[in-house]
């Protein structure tokens, strides 16, 4: 039986909260699942699917996750490849569902990452008693810096500058603007980005996301029973997950996992890049956009920049990425792939208010999870609504 | 950077060979008798076919900057006290690439596609075993 259309997602729900110090990642997920159930119109007892990963989780997490919700599903699946790993739950979820195994998913993100004060981006690169981690540790490699390496060959091989880099974080801070519960509201411009200070050259501090608490739940079901519920089913067209690393020693850095997972994602939905309103792209740097975008296939390797530029992906243009404002702007709680999932339902629902995207009917998803120039994954859906 | 004291990697059997080299100022790359390839980070088998069939070699120490980053912040020790300091790619004359280093210049002077040779940041583990952190310096 073909995936495409078979399965849709039948709830969302992001917490508004982005400081949240009185509460714990369990208590975030179990208050987002409650939004996404009441979304869906479907109650705690009809999930039969878990799914979650979080920051500090462990490997067998998700069983204690289960236990907390009381739950007893009969499909779990716990996959951390990092802040993609939501899209790839989806994708996980609707294959278990296509092939019988479970009706009702839940997929769960929860995080106090701000409040904990974790410096995902420059605080995490100090010495780990692991043989595979000591080819980078020893160095000082940073999250930040394996991005950085990425942009600073994309700068040198096709002349991409950083204004127009900082065009990417110029436009996420609009789309802020115009989402009530964004976190970064106030609008920036070049100048502000080029003249913060430099993090990991050639990224300054506004290329990079933010840091918030926050959290997510996204419920998927199959598309026959998604039409009794009260939302409109959002359907998953197509979908793919890839994973990009050093392979045995000098991969091509500019060619990253979203080539392969795009090419599934647009292969299986059958639709071309003309036919997508809109793109919500893990933005946890201002690199992996342009990358993105490149390596989905929008534009040419090494044209992101030009691409990027002159408001194409600005509300309004004719490929608005992030309309919440991303993780440079909404908010990015170590982990953010589920808040593309949420933004891209809700935008096909038509309930965004300022920041919607007017007639929007097919989005394409992409998560990045992990460390661009040093090892990620990819994972990528093509949503729409029922023709 | 150039005096600073690096985290010291830790070894499995498979990759002591490389650290170990390093100790002797010897970059130890594994080349494969069966299908050929030269292979980084070190395995007990070839990534490509899966055989046995690995010899090692060690390498010339030379190579070029494939792609860098100044780095002005990490918050960790003891990098937090050498900012800023340079991270790169080093593609070595043999084909792979290693995540290190460049040090012994001025990090503004550092460009894609310098000539650099390897300089071997050796330090004394409390079991005695000597390993070194391979840098980079121009060449």
């Amino acid at each position: 039986m073909t995936l495409s259309g078979a399965v849709a997602v039948a709830g969302v729900y992001e917490h508004p909260t982005r400081w949240a110090p009185d509460k714990t990642e369990f208590q975030i997920m179990a208050e987002c699942a409650k939004g996404a159930l009441d979304d869906a119109g479907l109650s705690i007892g009809d999930v039969d699917a878990l799914f979650a990963a979080s920051m500090t989780m462990s490997g067998m997490g998700i069983v204690d996750l289960a236990e907390y919700l009381d739950l007893k599903p009969s499909f779990l699946d716990g996959t951390n490849i990092g802040g993609s790993s939501f899209v790839a739950h989806v994708t996980h979820a609707a294959a278990a569902i296509n092939a019988g195994l479970c009706e009702v998913a839940l997929v769960l993100y929860g995080s106090t990452a701000a409040s904990n004060a974790v410096a995902i981006g420059t605080g995490m690169g100090g010495e780990r008693r692991d043989p595979t981690a000591s080819f980078v540790s020893p160095y000082g490699m940073t999250t930040v810096g394996s991005y950085a390496l990425v942009a600073q060959l994309h700068q040198q091989r096709f002349g991409t500058t950083s204004e127009q880099l900082a065009e990417i974080a110029v436009t996420m801070r609009h789309h802020a603007s115009l989402n009530p519960v964004a976190k970064m509201r106030q609008p920036i411009t070049v100048d502000d980005v080029l003249a913060s200070r430099m993090i990991s050259e050639p990224l300054h501090l506004l290329d990079c996301c933010i840091i918030s608490d926050g959290g997510g739940a996204v419920v998927v079901t199959s598309t026959a029973r998604a039409r009794d519920l009260p939302k409109a089913p959002v359907l998953l067209l197509g979908c793919g997950e890839a994973v990009a690393h050093q392979e045995t020693g000098a991969p091509d850095m500019l060619t990253i996992a979203a080539r392969q997972s795009g090419e599934r994602a647009f292969a299986m939905a059958g639709v071309t890049h003309d036919d997508i309103d809109f793109c919500m792209i893990y933005d946890s740097f201002t690199i992996t956009v342009l990358a993105t975008l490149e390596n989905l296939g929008f534009c040419k390797v090494g044209e992101g920049g030009s691409f990027v530029s002159d408001g194409r992906i600005r509300l309004g243009g004719a490929l608005p990425v992030n309309l919440d404002g991303g993780g440079l702007s909404s908010n990015h709680p170590g982990m953010r792939g589920i808040f593309l999932v949420i933004e891209a339902a809700k935008q096909l629902r038509g309930e965004c208010g300022r920041r919607q995207v007017e007639g929007g009917r097919l989005a394409c998803v992409h998560g990045t999870g992990g460390t661009l120039g040093v090892a990620h994954s990819g994972a990528t859906l093509i949503l729409g609504l029922e023709a | 950077m150039s005096d600073m004291t690096h985290p010291l990697p830790y070894a499995s059997w498979e990759t002591r060979g490389w650290w170990e080299g390093c100790g002797r100022g010897e970059l130890v790359l594994q080349r494969c008798q069966t299908c050929g390839i030269v292979q980084h980070k070190p395995r007990a088998l070839c990534a490509k076919c899966l055989t046995d069939t690995i010899e090692h070699f060690v390498a010339s120490g030379r190579g070029t900057v494939h792609t860098f980053t100044v780095t002005h912040q990490n918050m960790m020790p003891p990098f937090s006290e050498h900012l800023p300091y340079v991270l790169a790619y080093v593609e070595l004359d043999e084909g792979p690439r290693i995540f290190t280093n460049i040090v012994g210049c001025d990090p503004a002077d550092v460009r894609i596609g310098q000539p650099v040779v390897a300089d071997y940041a050796t330090s004394e583990r409390d079991d005695g075993e000597a390993f070194a952190v391979p840098r980079f310096r121009p060449a």
